[in-house]
């Protein structure tokens, strides 16, 4: 018996690595949320007359076609049918933005044109507009595999959004990693938790009782673990959605997604 | 295996921190503690919990969090967690010593541990506004756990225990 307890003591001391965590998810393992929600939710995602979504999406397509004043052109004055000029445009985001020289999610990239191309207000994070538009062209990369951008301007934030998943914060002292990476599939409590990919947003969560973003859903997290949230549209949000994009690739879009 | 484990535990505590007694975090220090080997062996507050009052704080998801993580002998609770031991016997395994550390901060067992450590404010980053601060379970809060998980001797059923 005191062989072994040196024997362990020595690996303990000598491999203070995490042994005991698996680590990053097996390509082959990858699944979205989606499969681990039950029959019910998984068939009112799959059935746009179900989907309660679809309602900001409706609205979303209204906002495209309409110019936001007289003298700009609506969205789609400029872009045309959504449906060939945004197809697989959400499937790309976070992306790198030369004329602010840092890397935009959809969201931002909305606000750029309603700034720059229409001399519009931006719209407000989390504001009913932004959501419904950000899902109207999402939804045009609906089923289409997750391509993030091949571009190295995007590697340092992409590198820090892996360094903050994996960093335990808040006073439960938890990373993103502990569970989505290291105990996805089993129950915390009564939630199953999922491998946490960003493939469904923004989704209509029934417990929102509204169509809400990623930030939102992080948000969400991080006051799990209770830590402080970044305020919206902080930098370290894009970070972390760049690399959770990486980590999901090539799992397909499924904006408006459904869940529990 | 399980006892060698738990004797090189023993021995990776004591190397590291025999008889060691911490001031917390500057600002609100919470109350010294006095680690032996793997254990706490006296009260924070210097007196016994209640053990209903920690079987309530260990079944509220919102206080104790316990049964996030942890399955126990709680017939009655429904979702119990399954990233963590089951606590059914818990008391028979281990001394009051070894779980009044094992809550206050379990890093000193176990370095890579999931578990929060309930009685510490070291090593902490981003807390939320709400929490800065404060730790987890107050010392009496603790006391409360301590005593209840103590009286947890038998295999799995439900052992409610009266004051
Ligand atoms: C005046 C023309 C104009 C209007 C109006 C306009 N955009 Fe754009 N949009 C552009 C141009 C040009 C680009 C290319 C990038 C750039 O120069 O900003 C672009 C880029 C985009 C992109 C990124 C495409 C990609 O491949 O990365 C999206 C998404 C987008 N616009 C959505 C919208 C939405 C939604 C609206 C309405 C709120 C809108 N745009 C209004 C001209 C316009
Ligand atoms: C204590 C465990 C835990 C931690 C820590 C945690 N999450 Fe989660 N996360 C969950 C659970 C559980 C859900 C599903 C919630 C539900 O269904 O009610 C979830 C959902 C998600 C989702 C949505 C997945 C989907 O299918 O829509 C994303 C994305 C996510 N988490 C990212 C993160 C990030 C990033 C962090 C770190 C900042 C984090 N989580 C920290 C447990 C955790
Ligand atoms: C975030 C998950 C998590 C939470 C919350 C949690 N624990 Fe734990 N606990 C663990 C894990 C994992 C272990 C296994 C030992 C290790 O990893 O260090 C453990 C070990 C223990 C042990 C030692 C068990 C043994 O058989 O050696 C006790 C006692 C314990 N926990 C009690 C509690 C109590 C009481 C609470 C609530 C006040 C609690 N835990 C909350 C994850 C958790």
């Amino acid at each position: 018996m005191i062989r072994t307890a040196t024997a362990a003591l020595a690996a303990l001391l000598l491999a203070p690595g995490p042994a005991a965590f698996p680590g990053e998810i097996a390509p082959a393992d990858k699944r979205s949320g989606f499969a681990e929600m039950g029959p019910a939710l998984q068939a009112m995602q799959r059935d746009d007359t179900a989907h309660p979504g679809m309602l900001w999406v409706q609205d979303g397509a209204d906002l495209w076609a309409r110019a936001p004043s007289a003298d700009a052109p609506a969205c789609g004055g400029c872009h045309g049918e959504a449906r060939a000029s945004m197809r697989g445009v959400a499937a790309r985001y976070p992306a790198w933005d030369a004329r602010s020289g840092r890397p935009i999610d959809l969201e931002d990239r909305i606000n750029q044109c309603r700034r720059t191309h229409q001399q519009a207000e931006p719209f407000a994070r989390e504001s009913a507009d932004l959501l419904g538009l950000t899902a109207f062209v999402a939804l045009q990369s609906r089923g289409m595999p997750l391509a993030p951008p091949d571009d190295s301007r995007l590697a340092p934030a992409r590198q820090e959004g892996r360094a903050l998943f994996e960093a335990r914060m808040g006073q439960l002292g938890l990373s993103c990693a502990i569970c989505h990476d290291d105990h996805w599939g089993r129950h915390l409590g009564a939630a199953v938790i999922p491998q946490g990919h960003p493939t469904g947003y923004p989704l209509y969560r029934l417990e929102w009782q509204g169509l809400g973003s990623l930030q939102r859903r992080l948000r969400n997290c991080m006051s799990g673990m209770r830590a402080e949230p970044y305020p919206f549209g902080a930098p370290e949000y894009v970070a972390l959605e760049l690399y959770l994009a990486e980590r999901a690739a090539p799992l397909p879009l499924e904006t408006p997604a459904l869940r529990p | 295996m399980r006892l060698g484990r738990r004797v090189a535990l023993t021995l990776l505590v004591l190397a590291s921190a025999a008889s060691a007694t911490r001031a917390e975090e500057a600002g609100q220090p919470l109350r010294p503690v006095t680690i032996v080997g793997d254990a706490i062996p006296a009260s924070l507050t210097g007196a016994a919990g209640d053990p209903a009052r920690g079987r309530a704080l260990v079944l509220d998801r919102t206080r104790g969090l316990c049964l996030l993580c942890h399955a126990g002998p709680f017939p009655e609770e429904r979702f119990q967690g399954n990233l963590a031991p089951d606590l059914s016997g818990v008391g028979a395994r281990l001394s009051e010593g070894q779980l009044r550390l094992r809550l206050v901060d379990g890093r000193r067992v176990n370095p890579q541990t999931i578990m929060p450590a309930y009685y510490s404010l070291a090593a902490r980053t981003r807390v939320a506004r709400a929490w800065q601060g404060r730790p987890i379970l107050e010392a009496g809060e603790i006391e409360d756990v301590v005593t209840f998980l103590a009286s947890l001797r038998g295999p799995a059923r439900d052992q409610r225990t009266g004051p």
